[in-house]
């Protein structure tokens, strides 16, 4: 079962290696990990998407290390989630244009034009991910990049809260 | 420009840890730590010098686990480090406060594969609860309360603190005592107020409850909470190997310990109980064998300061995250509160079942008078000998368990020995730490001839630094317990664990280390030669005790088995 946990760690030297060593030491596997500063002083943020049976298990062992401050555990409904991917597409001259124009119906950012190849940025969900490199599979991805996913949890509304009970 | 209050790191350091009431550390210098080595003269501390690292390790553990209080050790750099590795997840395995204080290269050193130079804190990732690497000497003292503090509170456990060689050379003040502060780190101690009273709801509803208490009673200090608990809520008490001595042994409530090598009767109330109430223990596989099997009709309660061990191997249907000591105490008042004046259900037909099991499945052997000495036998004539007033300290293995089985516990703390991570050669070493910690004591070790040799240069350090403890080494010329299960399982090929025709003179041994040399090889000299140990006291003694290399342990559930199926003899496993 695929999680996404949001960690607040302390920003000391070793943090990151202390979580991402103890999930390798208990078998859980990271399908993605993006760690940068918070707002606020001294403390970092890890957004991890996991492959875990026990979600719950996995987030007392990341409060046994000292130096996590909070685990959140965001669930798809509750959590914005973005990630970036750059992309090279082949395109040689003849297919360009074609390639050109569907990236940008799916609002991709063009950021380099080669004699075989398009290279795009694509920013967002992990929908709009999937679905770009869906529609550009037929001309060919050379070669792939992901920033790893970061997410945040969506503000309740009085409606959300309801519908959740 | 320095002024008046300024010391070195290293300086801090020492007066940091008499700050925490340390009064013995166990060690080896070296050239990173040597800067920490100076000041130790001038302070009040005692130091006790081991062969070996690992050694050092151990000792602290066994002062850690005779005293309760934070175990001590210090090392050096790179070779020092690496060999506390083993002492450090023993520590870990089994909840013992340990602070270990690590040498280092010095900063401008590290990372290029220096001289003694190793990556003491990544090494020491998973095997300790938290560890430091220090670089600036005005963190030192903030840092040792914090290692002590994170060692002694909660979930106790080991601590290391990695300092580089300059930081300790360098300036800093030691400053008043602040209180520690540590964002990330607060245990919880209180059980849920609602949690404690679905608790014993179930437990007053319960037909065939059991009391599974482990190693937290004994941290917490819950031993007399626990008894006046177990007889209030009459209820009988299994202990874990780690939870020896945590509840009496002579009492009637007490079953013993469960598992693979536990009473038939502790092993099977458990599995048909209809309530597990676990304080303080934590599911090992060692206790549950094939978890899907085990308890199969049991409501769980389950009590732990590390919510981590709540629902990991087993589901709790009322988890209480608390100190072990502190919800005794609640639990006691709510079922006070609850019963009032009424008395506590009589469960004539369980404990008339428990009573049918223990007459008919006892902890038995049979001793031929002329016949090679049983363990088991050696043991009993201790326990005679010494009215069972002794801390008793184990190696791991057959004797192990033997003496788990056969040993009447009375008080916590009275058995040290190495449950979770089951490292042979812990005995000698941690029977010294121990008896540091308490030396009106005697303080006894019960080794295998396997395990004793790999920690028995250890017997040096007890001899030079007048540490008088008694060793007795059982030698069936083997790894018994490995050649048990060869036995069993491998079609009696017994690969590797014979000792070899040219085993050590055991006697001579502990004679050339400074200690006393005694052997009992016929079941008539046992009890003379443990009244020869006992009437010594100024020197450490090691009994050479030749055993029946045959016996096997019994009773057994076979690795990842059912509990269900607990063999009294081989017979029951072929």
């Amino acid at each position: 079962m695929r999680h996404t946990l949001s960690v607040v760690v302390e920003d000391q030297a070793g943090v990151l290696a202390r979580v991402a060593s103890m999930f390798a030491q208990r078998a859980f596997n990271i399908h993605s990990l993006a760690v940068g500063p918070t707002h606020e002083e001294g403390r970092s943020r890890i957004t991890l998407v996991v492959d875990a049976p026990d979600v719950e298990q996995l987030s007392k062992q990341l409060y046994k290390l000292v130096n996590v401050l909070k685990v959140t555990e965001l669930a798809p409904d509750e959590a914005l989630e973005s990630e970036i991917m750059l992309v090279r597409i082949a395109a040689g001259p003849d297919a360009r244009g074609t390639v050109v124009e569907t990236a940008s119906m799916l609002e991709a950012t063009l950021l380099d034009l080669g004699p075989t190849s398009v290279t795009f940025q694509v920013a967002g969900d992990p929908v709009k991910l999937a679905r770009f490199l869906e529609v550009m599979e037929p001309f060919g991805v050379v070669e792939l990049v992901k920033s790893g996913r970061v997410a945040i949890a969506r503000e309740r509304t009085r409606a959300s809260a309801r519908a959740a009970g | 420009m320095a002024n008046d209050n300024q010391i070195t790191g290293a300086q801090a350091l020492i007066a940091a840890l008499e700050r925490e009431g340390v009064d013995v550390l166990f060690g080896i210098p070296g050239g990173a730590i040597l800067p920490a080595y100076d000041p130790l003269l001038d302070g009040t501390m005692r130091h006790v010098l081991a062969r070996h690292e690992q050694g050092a390790g151990h000792m602290a553990e066994g002062y850690a686990q005779a005293s309760g209080r934070v175990g001590v050790v210090m090392v050096t750099s790179g070779p020092g480090a690496t060999n506390l590795i083993t002492p450090l997840q023993n520590a870990l395995m089994d909840s013992t406060p340990i602070v270990a204080i690590t040498g280092q290269v010095s900063s401008a050193a590290i990372g290029t594969d220096a001289f003694q130079e190793a990556y003491t804190t990544g090494l020491a990732m998973h095997c300790t609860k938290h560890s430091y690497l220090v670089t600036d000497p005005d963190d030192i003292v903030r840092v040792i309360h914090e290692a002590f503090h994170v060692a002694g509170t909660g979930r106790p456990g080991p601590v290391l603190v990695d300092l580089p060689k300059d930081v300790l050379n360098g300036l800093t003040e030691l400053g008043d005592p602040q209180p520690v502060v540590m964002e990330g780190y607060n245990p919880t101690t209180e059980g849920n107020g609602r949690q404690v009273r679905a608790a014993i709801e179930l437990l007053e509803q319960a037909d065939r409850p059991v009391l599974f208490v482990g190693g937290g009673v004994i941290k917490a200090g819950g031993s007399r909470e626990l008894l006046a608990f177990a007889e209030a809520a009459n209820a009988p008490v299994v202990t874990t190997l780690m939870a020896r001595g945590a509840f009496p042994d002579q009492h009637h409530l007490a079953l013993g310990m469960s598992g693979m090598h536990g009473s038939y009767t502790a092993t099977t109330a458990i599995q048909r109980s209809d309530l597990l109430f676990n304080i303080g223990a934590r599911f090992d596989d060692r206790v549950t064998g094939d978890p899907a099997t085990f308890a199969p009709e049991a409501k769980v309660v389950h009590i732990d300061i590390d919510p981590a061990e709540i629902s990991k191997v087993r589901h709790a249907d009322v988890p209480i995250v608390g100190d072990a000591r502190v919800v005794l105490g609640q639990l006691l008042a709510t079922l006070d509160k609850q019963r009032g004046e009424a008395a506590p259900p009589a469960r004539i037909d369980w404990f008339e079942t428990i009573q049918d099991w223990q007459q008919r499945y006892p902890l038995a052997y049979d001793q031929d008078p002329q016949g090679p000495i049983k363990v088991q036998y050696f043991i009993d004539q201790l326990y005679d000998a010494t009215g069972g007033d002794a801390v008793v300290v184990a190696g791991v293995g057959q004797h192990q368990m033997w003496v788990s089985q056969f040993w009447q516990f009375t008080e916590p703390r009275s058995w040290i020995n190495s449950g979770g991570l089951g490292t042979m050669g812990f005995a000698v070493p941690a029977a010294i730490g121990a008896k540091m910690a308490r030396p009106d004591d005697l303080v006894f070790a019960l080794d295998g001839d396997g395990c004793f040799q790999m920690t028995c240069q250890e017997l040096i350090t007890a001899a030079t630094e007048h540490i008088p403890i008694k060793i007795a080494v059982f030698n069936n010329h083997g790894h018994g317990m490995v050649r048990q299960w060869q036995r069993l399982f491998y079609g009696g090929r017994f690969s590797a664990t014979d000792l070899g025709n040219v085993a050590p003179d055991y006697p001579a041994l502990a004679e050339a280390m400074g200690c006393v040399g005694l052997r009992a090889e016929k079941p008539s000299e046992v009890g003379p030669v443990i009244d020869k140990a006992l009437a010594i006291d100024d020197r450490p003694v090691v009994i050479e005790v030749v055993v029946d290399p045959d016996e096997m342990c019994f009773p057994m559930v076979k690795a990842g088995g059912s509990c269900d199926n607990v063999a009294m003899g081989p017979e029951d496993l072929w």
